[in-house]
């Protein structure tokens, strides 16, 4: 049993225009020690996932269905006071925009130390030696001087280091991680993996990557789960869908990494745009925007051998569509 | 310092441009004599108090002798009560500070929760009970809201005093009738009557910035690491309006002062705004000058602690970028 296994989620928004049904049975999981990257376009439900974990939607939003497992344990719709001794303790979340995470009034210290006091108990001082230690694992340079300054005081790529400090400070089992390097110029981003990588490896710790560029999974996550419309479309080992994507949607997705391609040829690109939330295909999801489409595609799609394409046995391989 | 210093001068220019403009103003408006002299006095006594007041000479020459006595701190004497200008005008601050300071905070200590709860309730009764109330609240002419209370509390209740100010007790040296519980019975009323406007004013930008700040990252952060609500509200958020709300009551702590004048003829409240509602009818001119001047003196003084406030609240702004 996984750490983590989500089963069949269904997260939706009650909205004024509509049942906005972000998360349409979502199912993944992850272990200890391992790193799944979920991708998929923007509006595809990836945070709306990671949040639904977490326990943090709101209204108009609500977990409608399914299972969410962690350690054991069925966490979805669990009574808030008990969500809240797990969340930032065993499972913790980083978010994208580094400038708006940390509060702009409060010191670093200030930020730090209650994460710490809010799940253990610990003296103050103790507390803060301990935020201070975690803020020099983080590779911020004289920890001792800079717990004291205000975010405003940081850069964007520093800040971001600020956070996962803080995500690191109750020893989480979980973190996930919502598109924490996005703001981020491509050596910070770098820098900013490099460091997760080996905070990870050590600790152990179970890690959901959410992004929505393929292009950083390589070499990092174990496991790539593609999200498109609200629902999982394939899942694999991270080598195994790079060299041989078997969705269409994934197929168009590596074809637009640009270190994929072959010198000289054009990027690819998935023709159109994702369907609107409240007006999706009544069959595959895909299928208006697939070149594989024909008659039969008009069925809504299970997934089968975690792929969500009843053709994707008879398409043919990635490397000859290439050519 | 720089600030501070630039702060001083600005006051110094303002009270200047003030004292010149009230001057001329009053002189348009009438000749203080006329009011003053018993209509059966005759003509040497006439010349000899206009002489005596200086009310011969020439407008420039008038005002150049008022700036000179200005600068040994002598504002001039009333040429009502023939008493110095600014301490009439002393004897009769305590009263007005103590309501304007009762009002402010009456209607931040009730406004801050009533508005956070109507921003982080929004949508439920609750929530749209607390905001028709502040509509209510600012939309009300404050002579008839005074006159109703009264009615109510006063006459048919028989709650608290019809008007008037209560004993005064000593604390910390400050003579106020915060102090006795009678002065408190009798400063409730108009204190709420001041405070209902401002009250209502407190009550919408803590909504609004309730609101807005709820949906930041940060709050989302706060929770997701596990922080309690109540740590979140009193912490994250609140912190995080207080701008606008410090900007309000600064600004209107100086107007509650200086516009105190319907609060205080209602309730017969006796602040400086009874006095400067005399001595503007009698062409007082020496008292409406000191006056005008003080309250230049209190808004500017009101403006740098804010800016102040505003540096120990958010520490991205730094005082001498405050307000150029
Ligand atoms: N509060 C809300 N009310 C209504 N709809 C919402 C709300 N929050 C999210 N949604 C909808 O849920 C869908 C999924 O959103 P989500 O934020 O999970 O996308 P995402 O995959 O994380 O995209 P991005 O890459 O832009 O972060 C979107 O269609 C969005 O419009
Ligand atoms: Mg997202």
């Amino acid at each position: 049993m996984s750490l983590l296994q989500i089963d069949n989620l269904q997260t939706h928004f009650f909205t004024s225009a509509g049942v906005v049904k972000a998360v349409d049975g979502v199912s993944y999981a992850v272990d200890r020690g391992e790193v799944l990257a979920v991708v998929g376009e923007s509006g595809s439900g990836k945070s709306v996932t990671g949040l639904s974990v977490m326990g943090l939607i709101d209204a108009p939003g609500r977990v409608v269905g399914g299972a969410i497992r962690f350690d054991g344990r069925e966490i979805a719709g669990l009574p808030n006071a008990e969500m809240r001794k797990l969340r930032g303790a065993r499972i913790a979340m980083i978010f994208q925009d580094p400038m708006m995470t940390l509060n702009p009034v409060l010191r670093i210290d200030t930020q730090m130390v209650e994460t710490i006091l809010a799940h253990r108990a610990m003296s103050r001082s103790e507390a803060w030696a301990l935020s201070r230690d975690t803020l020099g694992r983080v590779g911020i340079p004289s920890p001792d001087e800079r717990m004291r300054a205000y975010p405003h005081q940081f850069s964007g790529g520093m800040r971001q280091r600020v956070a996962i400090a803080i995500a690191l400070l109750n020893k989480p089992d979980l973190i996930i991680a919502d598109e924490p390097t996005t703001a981020l110029d491509v050596t910070i981003q770098a820098q900013i993996l490099h460091l997760m990588q080996g905070l990870v490896e050590e600790e152990r710790t179970a890690l959901v990557w959410i992004t929505h560029d393929l292009s950083v999974v390589a070499g990092f996550a174990d496991r790539v789960a593609v999200m498109y419309a609200g629902e999982i479309v394939e899942e694999a080992r991270t080598d195994d869908l790079i060299a041989a994507p078997r969705h269409p949607y994934t197929r168009g997705l590596i074809g637009s990494v640009p270190s994929r391609n072959l010198r000289g040829r054009r990027l690819a690109q998935i023709p159109g745009g994702a369907p609107p939330a409240l007006n999706r295909p009544e069959g595959c999801r895909f299928a208006p925007r697939c070149a594989f489409c024909t008659e039969g595609c008009e069925r809504p799609q299970e997934l089968r051998d975690k792929v969500r394409c009843w053709r994707a046995a008879e398409l043919p391989e990635y490397a000859e569509a290439l050519a | 310092m720089v600030f501070v210093i630039r702060r001083l001068l600005q006051a110094l220019f303002l009270g200047l441009v003030m004292s010149a403009l009230v001057f001329a103003g009053i002189f348009a408006v009438g000749n203080p004599v006329d009011i003053l002299i018993d209509p059966d006095a005759t003509q040497a006594e006439r010349a000899r108090l206009i002489a005596q007041l200086g009310l011969d000479r020439p407008f420039h020459e008038q005002y150049f002798i008022f700036l000179g006595n200005l600068l040994q701190g002598d504002f001039g004497n009333s040429f009502v009560y023939n008493r110095p200008a600014l301490t009439l005008i002393l004897e009769r601050m305590p009263a007005t500070l103590e309501l304007a300071f009762a009002a402010i905070v009456i209607a931040v200590v009730l406004g801050i929760p009533l508005g956070v709860y109507a921003g982080l309730r929004h949508g439920t009764p609750g929530s749209q009970a607390v905001m028709a109330g502040s509509i209510l609240g600012f939309s009300v002419p404050n002579f008839w809201q005074a006159i109703m209370l009264i009615m109510v509390f006063s006459v048919m209740l028989g709650w608290f005093p019809v008007s008037g100010r209560g004993e005064v007790g000593t604390f910390l040296g400050i003579r106020s009738s915060l102090f006795t519980l009678n002065g408190l019975h009798h400063i409730a009323l108009p204190a709420i009557n001041l405070a209902i406007g401002h009250l209502a004013l407190v009550i919408r930008l803590a909504r609004s910035g309730t609101r807005e700040v709820q949906a930041q990252d940060f709050i989302r952060f706060a929770r997701a690491k596990g922080l309690s609500e109540p740590r979140i509200v009193l912490v994250h958020l609140l912190r995080n309006i207080l701008i606008p709300i410090v900007t309000l009551v600064g600004m209107s702590f100086g107007g509650l002062i200086a516009f105190a004048v319907v609060t205080e003829t209602i309730f017969a409240w006796p602040g400086m705004g009874k006095l400067i509602i005399d001595s503007i009818r009698m062409l007082d001119r020496p008292v409406v000058v000191a006056y005008l001047i003080v309250i230049v003196v209190i808004f500017i003084i009101l403006n740098l602690l804010v800016d102040l406030l505003y540096s120990l609240i958010d520490p991205r702004i730094r005082l001498d970028e405050a307000r150029q």
